[in-house]
């Protein structure tokens, strides 16, 4: 069974069609990329996924459960997290709280028992924080022990990207959603990131969708590829299969191109 | 930068980059320490500020008030203690609201005011009802956390500015009403118990019981100072182990970013309301003390100004730092009390230029070429006038010790000064001006005669009004200074945008 299914899914704002009954499906331990050129609606079907937005039609369902309609945070604590295509991690805090305060949707001491440090919440401290420290454990050398008091401010570009991914996976997710996790990374980063995203799913268990624009990147990490255009599935496959694929070709290329080649 | 394998399509693992590299990881993350490490006398200050462990901390900053009723007499006590401490536990609940959760809420004053008449309802000659304080606090501080439930939820989707409006007109609506609610012909019945004067209207809700625990009275300032000083300890306590803790740490990720904290499974609105509870919760407690204080409640004392006084502490002490509160209430209500004396404000006058100029003129050289001008400058003028026009240094510097007599060999303090004073005011603003036009040595050169005339029209005129508005202006000074010196605030920590 799927882990997580997009069935008829269709979203508009105003007039405009972004995302037009869409069908999706991601198994357990998968990866998949969606690729499309920009404005294809790639992040808005995360966007729908995560229930930021909620479809206009269709259903969203995780584990055999319907999830559109929940709250952001509610999806979360199912199993699903995301990072964010414009990083929008909390710069002021730091490395190591940026982690920990991701779960919070799977602790449960109220402000009373914090306030007066009863056993449950100290004990939950103790553990998210032996979390926290796991996950980020899980980057190597990358982000590793003497910058965690640092706030997330002081991290390089690519490590804020990677700091993203441990928040994602401390929300205790089964399923992470990464949008473009290599925008704006130099070559050496790139390729470290794609042997991360192989990591993730085969020492983490992580089931993947991401999306991304580098085609090195899609093709190193990819069980399946997505190809949308105009909020609709164009085509579907390995990444050989969708990459040689003429409306794919059309999309990027425009239409001329794709005839004359 | 990364070497010749850049060409190769596939680039290098991870193995081959693991050194330092301008630009990238290690080198950007010790930026921090690199500019604390130029920071000087700051800097060392922190960083001993930041070996202290929390307890000591705690210590050090409450010690001193803890002290001070040995040494002062009542008057003091009231005026520079217990309103400082009082205004500290207002600030630590703001703190909550805007430091930790990022609400802007312009309302906050007004729970303050709720915490002290409901107090009053309860338990006060003016209402007729004598509630046992045990009970009376508790329900005031639960009631008040529920009206800042209902105000969060009338505002569930707002943040910014829309909060801000409405939260403001709250506390309008909260002055108007308890203003009005005297039951007099025009008042509203209400429900069950018709018409019945509830707050005492413009006159006040007066004869408020004193604090009275399981027989032991509070009747002294010493006692209801140290009641509340222990409150300021143990909130501030509580406080720290929240911030640290799950909801403190989910409130900061509100601030920081409320679409990601949603999305990393926080529900931001609960949050949101959380924080909302927890600041009218502790203004509510704080109102019941200045209620017993000053036995009354009264309309004026919950109005705008005093929320801008909040503020300024909040703001001062640096948004989000519980220590910061305690200072920035000592700075902001201790600051204008003292000023009262015109030798206090005087050093305070001398001592805001000083810290202005170590803090605006770079580099060192600059400053020593005006503080020695100043100097010279003045003792010229003044050996001029001594020659030619007697009647310019005939009067006499008021007070100030060695330093006032230093002053008069310096100031020119002529005797019938009114008008010559009045011009001088006027021609310090048209240079403050103009120095504000003219750059680099044209600056430092033209700070000299202005700072010789802004201590003249000091010593002439303004030091006489000191117990006014020169003492407004001064405050105004200071805080200034400080922010420039600290923009984050005195504690804060400063903090970036996302870029």
């Amino acid at each position: 069974m799927a882990l997580l299914e997009l069935r008829d899914v269709s979203r508009a704002f105003g007039g405009l069609q972004v995302v037009n009954g869409l069908d999706l499906e991601v198994g357990e331990g998968e990866v998949v990329s969606v690729i499309g050129p920009n404005g294809a609606g790639k992040t808005t079907v995360f966007n729908l996924i995560t229930g930021i937005f909620r479809p206009d039609s269709g259903e969203i369902v995780f584990e055999g459960n319907t999830v559109s309609g929940l709250a952001p945070h509610t999806i979360t604590t199912r199993g699903i997290a995301r990072t964010f295509q414009t990083l929008r991690l909390f710069l002021n805090m730091t490395v190591l709280e940026n982690v920990m305060v991701a779960t919070y949707g799977h602790t449960r001491a109220s402000i009373v028992e914090s306030m007066l440090q009863l056993p449950r919440s100290r004990r939950e401290d103790k553990e998210v924080r032996k979390l926290a420290e796991e996950k980020l454990a899980f980057f190597g050398q990358r982000l590793m022990g003497y910058r965690w008091d640092q706030p997330a401010y002081s991290l390089s570009y690519a490590n804020r990207r990677r700091l993203e991914i441990a928040r994602a996976m401390a929300t205790g997710a089964r399923l992470l959603l990464l949008d473009e996790p290599a925008a704006g990374m130099n070559p050496v980063e790139t390729h470290e990131m794609t042997e991360l995203i192989g990591k993730l799913r085969d020492d983490g268990g992580y089931t993947i969708l991401v999306i991304e624009h580098d085609m090195h990147v899609v093709e190193g990490i990819s069980d399946r590829v997505v190809a949308l255009d105009y909020g609709v599935k164009i085509a579907e496959g390995s990444f050989d299969e969708v990459a040689t694929n003429p409306r794919v070709e059309e999309a990027y290329l425009g239409l001329r191109k794709a005839q004359t080649k | 930068m990364v070497g010749p394998n850049l060409q190769g399509g596939v680039p290098p693992g991870p193995g081959v980059v693991d050194q330092p590299r301008v630009g990238v990881d290690e080198w950007v993350a010790n930026v921090d320490e690199r500019r604390e490490a130029q920071r000087g006398l700051t800097g060392l200050v922190r960083r001993g500020w930041e070996r202290v462990p929390p307890a000591g901390r705690l210590v050090l900053l409450l010690g001193p008030f803890a002290v001070f009723p040995f040494v002062t007499n009542e008057g003091n006590l009231f005026r520079y203690g217990l309103i400082t401490v009082i205004y500290a536990l207002l600030a630590i609940g703001l703190n909550v609201v805007v430091g930790f959760a990022g609400l802007l809420d312009l309302g906050y004053v007004a729970f303050f005011g709720f915490g002290a008449y409901l107090y009053g309802i309860m338990a006060s000659g003016h209402s007729g009802h004598h509630l046992q304080v045990e009970i009376a606090i508790p329900i005031a501080v639960v009631v008040t956390a529920l009206v800042g439930l209902l105000l969060g939820l009338t505002s569930w989707r707002l943040l910014g500015d829309y909060l801000a409006i409405v939260t403001l007109f709250f506390l309008q609506a909260f002055v108007i009403f308890v203003n009005n609610a005297n039951g007099g012909p025009s008042d509203f019945a209400y429900p069950f118990v018709g018409r019945v004067d509830l707050t005492g209207g413009a006159n006040g809700l007066d004869q408020i019981d004193p604090l009275n625990f399981f027989g032991y009275h509070i009747t002294t300032t010493k006692g209801y100072y140290f009641y509340t000083l222990i409150s300021l300890a143990l909130l501030m306590t509580m406080l720290y182990f929240v911030n640290k803790s799950r909801t403190g740490r989910a409130w900061r990720a509100l601030r920081e970013d409320p679409l990601a904290a949603e999305v990393m499974s926080m529900p931001v609105n609960r949050l949101k309301l959380l924080a909302f509870m927890f600041g009218a919760a502790t203004a509510g407690f704080t109102g019941t003390i200045f209620g017993a204080v000053q036995s009354g409640a009264f309309p004026g004392d919950y109005d705008v100004g005093l929320l801008i006084t909040i503020y300024a502490i909040v703001i001062l002490g640096g948004l989000g730092s519980i220590g910061g509160v305690v200072i920035g209430a000592l700075v902001v209500n201790g600051a204008p009390e003292l000023l009262r004396s015109s030798s206090n404000a005087r050093f305070l006058f001398y001592g805001v230029i000083l810290l202005a100029l170590l803090v605006a003129i770079r580099p060192w050289y600059r400053l020593v070429v005006v503080l020695l001008g100043t100097v010279a400058f003045g003792a010229i003028v003044h050996a001029v006038v001594v020659a030619a026009w007697p009647r310019g240094t005939a009067g006499h510097v008021q007070g100030g010790g060695a330093f006032g007599r230093a002053l008069d060999h310096w100031v020119l303090i002529p005797t019938h000064v009114d008008r010559i004073a009045g011009w001088a005011y006027f021609v310090l603003i048209l240079a403050a001006l103009v120095l504000t036009l003219v750059r680099g040595w044209w600056r430092t050169i033209a700070l000299i005669p202005t700072l010789y005339l802004a201590s003249f029209v000091w010593e002439n005129k303004l030091i006489e009004q000191v117990s006014g508005a020169t003492r407004l202006i001064l405050l105004g000074a200071l805080l200034v200074v400080i922010m420039n010196v600290r923009p984050a605030g005195i504690f804060g920590t400063s903090r970036v945008e996302i870029v």
